[in-house]
């Protein structure tokens, strides 16, 4: 009720139920308990097909004959292609390198390249088929590390290089360096009290999203296509596909079907060329799905990367300077590698306050598996090595982990190695001081009146020990993470949103090309339309490629890019239907045309809460229609000797406080607990948010404890490609979560929100680390850490 | 080969099978039932957890042909499956009760979010403490977390991360999951 | 491929016969991995799931006969007093599903030593039931891994059940992954004491070859207790005698380096979990013992 006679000021939103900050619940959601979601591997036809795909056998190699005379002879069989199949003169693909054959020509560069494709009418025809495929290979040397690459004769992974980074690059089989130089690091070390140094190795990770690569690709009448597939991003597949395929864009239609999971492992291409290639071939619908062994060969994965650090600091715990080398393998493709050098560069030192600083990162080209996009690139694995780095100084200097962090921190308005301002809050010092404050889990949980429970033991049902052997270990880490696409990418994306009166009702519908994965994107523009249309009912629209560009579902940047199209869409149609009240029902009432007005509850209300009309009268039988581009501030590249330039958009930070138990005699691991604090400038959807970051923090304990894929050095082959031997956390090693989530806003991000979904994966595996380190008085200078690794018998 | 069995109540035949699919194979890509997931086809991440007579399973180890003759319940039937347990009739032997099929009529669904299905318990409070995010492994989750709660009414948080050990989720860190079988536990036992 | 669906166990066996390179199977969760990732195409699939005698298990005086498909899951629940050790291995076993489905005659069929039942039985005392359409036998479980993934059935020959010595004294069992769950050994190790004949035996797996016993692990430990009358005084294991047996345990392993562990930690961590299991198994045989003589 007013007070005083002066109205109440609402705002915008303030009163529609199930607006932005509540945790609604997920669109999707029912349709995906009872087993009704529609995944992209869920897809059929009548008629359909089934592609196979034939994988090189060998990491490097020429390729002398390909015979494929016995799989077109096989019964049930209606398409085998090869290299020289390709429709057009376009005949490879890449995020931003064009270096990815679609189907090997003359060599092939990794284990499990493509080689050929099949489409039979079962899969077990397509697999036999493709198995009578004959391939003549004649080996290469194979290249695999730094040293291997850069040698002086070493082998050319890409024999004849045309792209933009090789004028800058001092090796043809480095893809992309990026040197970040500032200050006088020689002069600083001089004033520095204690140096450390360290080496350190960050094995690959695979994302392993549950949901296999696959689609189903339909012929269409036009000569076109259409497909339906699990992606991050329809207009980037979309701008690598059509080519290839010799189609007009507009021939080549894109529907997003269910994804299960991405975690960027679906930013490049997969089966969709192949899927493709074959219903147009063939004229027949064809569906691809990889089961979890071509899955393994199927996606780029984590760099793996060799690091190596010197820290500088004052007797007093401050920071002098950092020098740093960041080496990360590339695998054959390029893939995102010029991106991630990118983040791993200008990320290279956290969030702390340094002056002098040389970084150096650079990204390999070798025989092993592509590497390319997951979940926090570049910046992973850095934060791995500097958190490292933090804890030895503190420990050189007698001083607490967490202090000397603290006494480095960044805030507001610092500014990073590469000359930009930290223009929004940046509570480094308060998320750990959170994270610390927070109650420690009680000692010896697993002690019970019937002895030990194994299953909160180290080693689990395993029943490897009974208490013996266990210690206790904390340890402490903070990251900083970019958000959105940097160095003066056009990160932009599309909504448009439509209103109009369905049943008597005011009803919004969004529609965007955004990817959901599994993050919530659905939800969140729900939510959005709900508060700045003061309707009830909205309808997300399936997303695909009858709408403008939504860019990628990754680096962090869905709910601040595509929430923001939907939020500017939704205000222009706001401003639109008010427009049609104001010529429908104007003359009625002087508000109209003097007071602020609003949409709320599926009226048009004035500020002070007066009601005009219902949304329902004033639409008619109009619908309002928007669509919109929409863009975050730009960004600039980095210099190409120094580095400098304002590259990112945002900063996102989340620090973690490990608790872990070990059995130092069978260095076995069990995480007692993982407590993260982070600031999302504003919760969009709180359970949402607490999902993306407990499910980042457990991505990150996977890679501190077991996760790793095992390259053999000496033939670049795959040793573990299945879920047998790659381990990913299960219920019983993921520990309990708490989350401490702190809301400082960015004025400059839709809501003041701050992406959210990597920062928790950065931070979670150096905390493990150091609680490893902390309970063992080991040094550990990799990650994933082995048993071996922690019994002196590697 | 041709192959009969019992899939949430109701007889089904498939034809031409291959000898070597899997129970699967069969649910997904000859019955229409795509619910329960392919991930890795390998017993190594629960997602495709169906009951084989009663007894929770992983169907892509399952050869077709042993599924002959037997009782298969997967996610789809989940709900009447949980339906008919709680009026205290065995696996698909009551049909569809009066009043459900009123309740259907009455409500009806929304086809695109599925608004207004009949859902199981377990189903009910995945959704409500955030335990889906892609959603992959829910089914296979699901059919586990529902078999255990029918055994083991009040289970500690050891006995749900043992019971649900062989479930890989890669997106929700499993958190959300504990949140949502300890919500379905204690709402069963306020018989909510 | 063909499906075979014998109904009984002697049409299993004459299908066997018929079809040597029938591959059979019962929970699948060794077989249908291999089809499944087209690692194996046999001629033909005989399902044993129909013969109902295999699933069933029978306590007597002396041992136990358990069919070969019993599962896992059943192995804990109902025979833990009985079979102890190969109650603790079943629990090791995959996930909950897989526990549901496979059983030892799996594990013993595909040999893998990294099968988790295997240091079980060689530890407990076994003998597994096979048969033919030319006789029935009992192979030794000493006598029955003969290589990596081979084992000492004929090819028309099934494995019908495995007689396994019930527990006279305390069992144990361990095994070591890199996860905390469903996790296929980086090695493991089974320790039975048998007060009744004063012996110990011992089970290794994923730590040569084949699933092996620690043999002279097992004679230095017998002569020990022995010698120190610990069998009837109580008494507790001296640490060097335990430091020892796990020395020696340790030294049985012929290990290799694989994606799963390093042979050096296969051979360390066989001798802690030997020290680790041995001191279990006395201290419950001691708490019995001190029992027994409170009660006389």
């Amino acid at each position: 009720m007013p007070t005083n006679g002066v109205p109440t000021k609402i705002t915008q939103g303030s009163g529609t139920k199930g607006g932005i900050g509540e945790s609604t619940l997920r669109p999707d959601g029912t349709l995906k308990v009872t087993g009704e979601f529609a995944y992209s591997s869920d897809m059929w036809h009548e008629d359909m097909l089934w592609g196979q795909i034939l994988r090189s056998t060998v990491a490097h190699a020429e390729i002398v004959s390909i015979d494929t005379s016995k799989a077109l002879a096989t019964p049930g069989v209606y398409a085998v292609m090869t290299y020289d199949d390709l429709p057009t003169d376009v005949k490879n693909y890449g995020l931003e390198i064009q270096d990815t054959p679609v189907l090997a020509h003359g060599k092939v560069r990794h284990h499990g390249e493509p080689v050929a494709i099949v489409a039979a009418d079962h899969p077990e025809t397509a697999r036999r088929a493709a198995a009578r495929i004959r391939v003549e290979y004649r080996d290469l040397p194979v290249v695999t590390d730094e040293a291997s690459a850069l040698a002086p004769d070493a082998v050319l992974v890409h024999e004849a290089r045309d792209d933009h980074h090789i004028g800058h690059v001092p090796h043809p089989n480095v893809v992309h360096r990026q040197p970040i130089v500032r200050g006088d690091v020689e002069a600083a070390r001089r004033r520095a009290d204690v140096i450390v140094e360290g080496e350190y190795t960050f094995g690959m990770q695979d994302q392993a999203f549950l949901g296999p690569e696959s689609g189903l690709a339909v012929p269409e009448e036009d000569g076109g296509v259409h497909l339906y597939i699990a992606t991050q991003w329809l207009h980037s597949d979309l701008r690598q596909m059509a080519p290839v395929l010799g189609l007009p864009e507009d021939k080549v239609r894109m529907t997003l079907a269910g994804v299960g999971g991405a975690f960027g492992g679906r930013e490049d291409l997969s089966m969709q060329i192949h899927a493709c290639l074959l219903a147009l071939r063939t004229g027949k619908p064809v569906k691809i799905v990889y089961n979890r062994f071509e899955s393994f060969f199927g996606h780029v994965h984590r760099h793996p990367a060799k690091l190596y650090y010197e820290h500088g600091a004052t007797r007093e715990g401050k920071l002098t300077h950092v020098k740093c080398r960041i080496v990360l393998d590339g695998g054959a493709y390029a893939s995102a590698s010029p991106a991630v050098v990118g983040n791993a560069s200008s990320l290279g030192i956290g969030p702390y306050v340094v002056d002098d600083v040389e970084i150096e990162a650079l990204a390999l080209y070798t025989n092993n598996p592509p590497c390319g996009a997951m979940r926090g690139f570049g910046a992973v694995q850095a934060c791995f090595a500097y958190e490292a780095q933090m804890d030895k100084l503190a420990e050189r200097l007698g001083m607490d982990p967490v202090e000397l962090r603290q006494l480095n921190a960044m805030e507001q308005g610092a500014l990073m190695p590469t000359g930009q301002p930290v223009d929004s809050p940046a509570p480094v010092a308060e998320l750990l001081r959170r994270v610390k404050a927070m109650p420690m889990p009680p000692e010896r949980q697993w002690e019970s009146s019937e002895g030990a429970d194994v299953r909160q033991l180290p080693g689990g049902l395993s029943n490897t020990t009974h208490g013996e052997g266990v210690v206790r270990g904390v340890g402490y880490a903070v990251g900083i993470k970019n958000v959105g696409f940097s160095e003066g990418f056009d990160d932009y994306s599309t909504a448009r949103v439509r209103m109009e009166v369905a049943g008597g009702e005011p009803v919004a519908t969004v529609h965007t090309a955004m990817a959901e994965v599994g993050q919530g994107g659905v939800t969140v523009h729900a939510q959005i339309a709900r508060t700045e249309l003061g309707v009830t009912q909205v309808t997300i629209h399936p997303a695909d490629t009858r709408v403008g560009s939504a860019g990628s579902t990754s680096a962090s940047r869905q709910t601040y890019v595509t929430g923001g199209a939907v939020r500017n869409a939704c205000e222009l149609v706001r401003e639109k239907v008010l427009e049609l009240g104001r010529r429908r029902f104007g003359s009625y009432h002087p508000a109209w045309a003097t007071a602020e007005l609003l949409l709320e509850g599926g009226k048009v209300v004035t500020d002070g809460g007066e009601v005009l009309a219902d949304l329902a009268d004033v639409l008619g039988d109009e619908a309002v229609e928007v669509e919109e581009e929409w863009r975050h501030r730009p960004t600039e590249p980095f210099d190409l000797r120094t580095g400098q330039g304002n590259g990112h958009v945002q900063y996102s930070f989340a620090a973690h406080r490990a608790v872990v138990e070990v059995d130092t005699e069978l260095g076995l691991v069990k995480v007692i607990e993982l407590a993260c604090a982070q600031d999302v400038g504003k919760a969009l959807n709180p359970l949402s948010v607490i999902g993306q970051i407990q499910g980042g923090t457990t991505q990150g304990l996977g890679v501190a404890v077991m996760e790793e894929i095992v390259v053999d050095p000496k033939t670049a082959k795959v040793r573990n490609p299945s879920f047998t031997d790659y381990l990913i956390p299960t219920i019983l090693d993921t520990p309990t979560i708490p989350v401490d989530v702190l809301e400082l806003a960015d004025d400059h991000a839709p809501y003041g929100l701050r992406g959210v979904g990597e920062a928790p994966t950065l931070s979670s595996t150096p905390a493990v680390l150091a609680a490893i380190r902390n309970a063992t008085g080991l040094e550990l200078n990799r990650t994933p850490v082995r048993p071996e690794h922690l019994t002196g018998t590697g | 080969m041709r192959l009969n069995f019992t899939v949430n109540g109701r007889p089904q035949e498939a034809d031409d099978v291959w000898e070597g699919e899997s129970l699967l194979y069969v649910l997904r890509e000859r019955l229409g039932l795509p619910g329960s997931k392919n991930a890795c086809e390998q017993g190594e991440c629960g997602s495709c957890t169906v009951r084989l007579d009663g007894v929770p399973v992983c169907s892509c180890l399952v050869a077709a042909g042993q599924a002959e003759g037997r009782e298969v319940v997967t996610v789809e039937g989940l709900a009447d499956f949980a339906r008919q347990r709680a009026e205290g009739c065995g696996t698909g032997a009551c049909g569809t009760s009066l009043q459900k099929a009123r309740r259907w009529e009455a409500r009806g669904t929304d086809s695109q979010t599925g608004e207004g299905t009949d859902l199981a318990p377990v189903q009910q409070a995945f959704l409500d403490a955030g335990a889906v995010q892609c959603g992959f492994c829910t089914p296979g989750l699901l059919v586990a977390a529902d078999e255990m709660l029918e055994r083991n009414p009040n289970p500690t948080d050891a006995d749900i991360r043992e019971a649900l050990s062989g479930n890989l989720c890669r997106c929700t860190g499993y958190e959300k999951i504990m949140d949502a079988v300890r919500l379905a536990a204690a709402r069963q036992s306020e018989g909510v | 491929m063909d499906f075979l669906r014998p109904a009984s166990w002697e049409e299993a066996l004459a299908a066997k016969a018929e079809h040597p390179t029938a591959v059979p199977i019962a929970g699948g969760t060794d077989v249908m991995v291999e089809i499944n990732f087209d690692h194996r195409r046999p001629e033909y699939l005989m399902d044993l799931n129909r013969i109902g005698d295999l699933d069933a298990w029978e306590v007597g005086e002396e041992s136990v006969r358990l069919g070969a498909s019993v599962p896992y899951a059943r192995i804990m629940e109902h025979l833990r007093a009985e079979l102890p050790g190969l109650a603790l291995a079943s629990h090791t076993v995959a996930s909950p599903q897989i526990r549901n489905r496979g059983g030892v005659g799996g594990n013993l069929g595909t040999a893998s030593p990294a099968g988790d039942a295997h240091p079980a039985l060689l530890a407990a005392g076994a003998e597994v039931e096979v048969e033919s359409v030319r006789g029935a036998r009992r192979i030794p479980i000493d006598a029955f891994y003969t290589g990596v993934k081979r084992n000492a059935l004929a090819p028309d020959e099934l494995i019908r059940a495995i007689h396994i010595k019930k527990a006279d004294g305390p069992q144990q069992y361990s095994k070591v992954g890199t996860r905390n769950a469903m996790v296929i050994a980086v090695c493991a190790f089974g320790l039975a004491l048998h007060p009744g004949t004063r012996t110990v035996r011992t089970g290794i797996g994923s730590a040569a070859p084949t699933p092996i016993r620690a043999r002279a692990a097992e004679e230095f430990l017998d002569a020990a207790l022995e010698e120190g009358g610990l069998w009837d005084n109580g008494k507790t294991i001296p640490p060097s005698v335990a430091k020892r047996f796990a020395e020696l345990c340790a030294a049985a392993c012929n290990p290799i380096d694989d994606v799963r562990g390093t042979a050096a930690y296969r051979r360390h961590a066989v001798g802690v979990m030997a020290r680790r299991t041995l001191t279990w198994t006395w201290e419950s045989y001691r708490g019995a013992h001190r029992i027994t003589e409170g009660a006389a």
